[in-house]
């Protein structure tokens, strides 16, 4: 290193040979535009595509997570027993009152397979919850979305895409507030 | 990967974890290699504590002020622990000005102080790798190999060990080179050079580059620039003390 320090010529050489080795590089891995941003599997993960689900709904019809593409869709996995989740559902009801005219979806996973769908119902009537409640009854969504602790909380795009992921809670309405507005911002 | 310790009803958030000791452990070496250089080690220590601090809070408010409507309607979100809720280049840019400013007021040598702060900066790229291990982030790209790690879905380049490996070699280098600095400032920007030469080598084989136009990967190119930056500026400083 001191024999290179020395001098400054030998040392300006060794730069531009690094930085041209790293250029190269660079260049090498650089990623198709054909591949960029394409074919990536879903996962529940930020910046993959959501992973898609068809559940049946307290009220007896079924909702598909991809019949929501183009509108912005919270997932939440909640259950009636846990107290975090009984905390953040007032701010999630308010705030898709306020914006499910901008496009704002909810779809409130209930984990009945470690909850009552009775439970879930008087829950739901309770807090007054307008949107759809899906009854995870087996738990193949909770464990595709590889449920760590409820709440859990996932924020997807108008294409699909998972933007944020907020596991535990409860959520403070200001921080919904700002996560959704962002999504909301950006069109379709 | 490991995400969640749980012992009993506690649930441990191991990313968060790695992060508070890496910042525990470069402090305190910031601590003893500023008493080695013969440096106020409680200033450079509080610089650093400063400039942590008032990085996340200025993270925090920039994030708010951009939502400003949603945290005058609840401004206790504004203490909500979510990591989502920060903008990480307004706080980086609020903490390290803060860092200056108290550095200028105090005194304190920038060259040095810079070499003091290197072993926090190679122990903090150690405990990011860490977390990234334990949480899946930072995710290798698609790859049937050997030692592929099956990962969301798919068998992948194994990036948060190589992300891992590199960090601990930089910090081995680090120790074995400190006390042999031929200038001041020496050990800071070899920190630095090699986490950015090893930044634009192992960015080859993440699977969530940010990618800009042409296919080229974002990070690569900003750690060729910060790699250059940092060679421009040994032969600078070394010509400045040789004769």
């Amino acid at each position: 290193m001191g024999w290179l320090m020395e001098d400054a010529r030998r040392w300006w050489a060794l730069t531009s040979m690094i930085v041209l080795l790293a250029a190269g590089w660079t260049w090498f891995s650089r990623v198709p535009v054909s591949v960029a941003g394409a074919g990536q599997i879903p996962s529940p993960r930020e910046g993959f595509p959501a992973p898609d689900f068809t559940l049946d709904t307290l009220d007896g019809a079924t909702a598909t997570l991809s019949a929501f593409r183009g509108q912005v869709v919270i997932v939440n996995l909640w259950a009636s027993w846990c107290g975090p989740c009984r905390a953040e559902m007032p701010a999630i009801q308010e705030l898709y009152v306020a914006n499910r005219q901008r496009g704002l979806a909810v779809l409130a996973v209930n984990g009945t397979f470690q909850d009552s769908q009775t439970d879930a119902r008087a829950f739901a009537q309770k807090y007054g919850l307008t949107f759809p409640i899906l009854l995870d009854r087996d738990g193949a969504v909770s464990r595709r979305y590889l449920l760590r602790a409820l709440p859990s909380t996932f924020f997807v795009d108008r294409r699909g895409i998972i933007r944020s992921v907020a596991v535990g809670g409860p959520m403070r309405e200001a921080v919904l507030q700002t996560q959704v507005e962002s999504l909301l911002q950006k069109p379709p | 990967m490991f995400p969640i310790l749980q012992i009993g009803l506690l649930a441990i958030q191991v990313p968060g974890l790695a992060l508070l000791i890496g910042v525990w452990l470069g402090l305190s070496l910031t601590e003893k290699e500023s008493a080695r250089l013969q440096m106020d080690a409680e200033a450079v220590y509080r610089l650093a504590f400063v400039g942590l601090i008032s990085g996340l809070i200025g993270a925090r408010l920039a994030y708010a002020a951009r939502y400003l409507s949603s945290y005058v309607a609840d401004p206790l979100g504004l203490f909500s622990l979510n990591a989502a809720t920060l903008a990480p280049g307004e706080g980086m840019l609020i903490g390290l000005a803060a860092a200056v400013i108290y550095g200028a007021r105090h005194k304190l040598r920038l060259r040095t102080t810079l070499d003091a702060l290197a072993p926090a900066f190679a122990v903090m790229a150690v405990a990011v790798a860490l977390a990234h291990l334990s949480s899946g982030d930072a995710f290798g790209a698609a790859a049937r190999l050997p030692w592929s790690i099956y990962l969301w879905d798919e068998y992948r380049h194994p990036s948060q060990v190589y992300e891992l490996i590199a960090a601990l070699g930089v910090l081995g280098v680090w120790w074995r080179q400190r006390g042999r600095s031929p200038f001041g400032g020496f050990s800071s920007l070899l920190v630095v050079a090699l986490s950015a030469a090893a930044r634009v080598f192992l960015e080859a084989f993440r699977g969530d580059s940010l990618v800009i136009a042409g296919g080229w990967r974002a990070a690569q190119v900003g750690g060729i620039a910060v790699l250059a930056v940092c060679l421009g500026l040994m032969n600078r400083w070394n010509q400045e003390v040789t004769p």
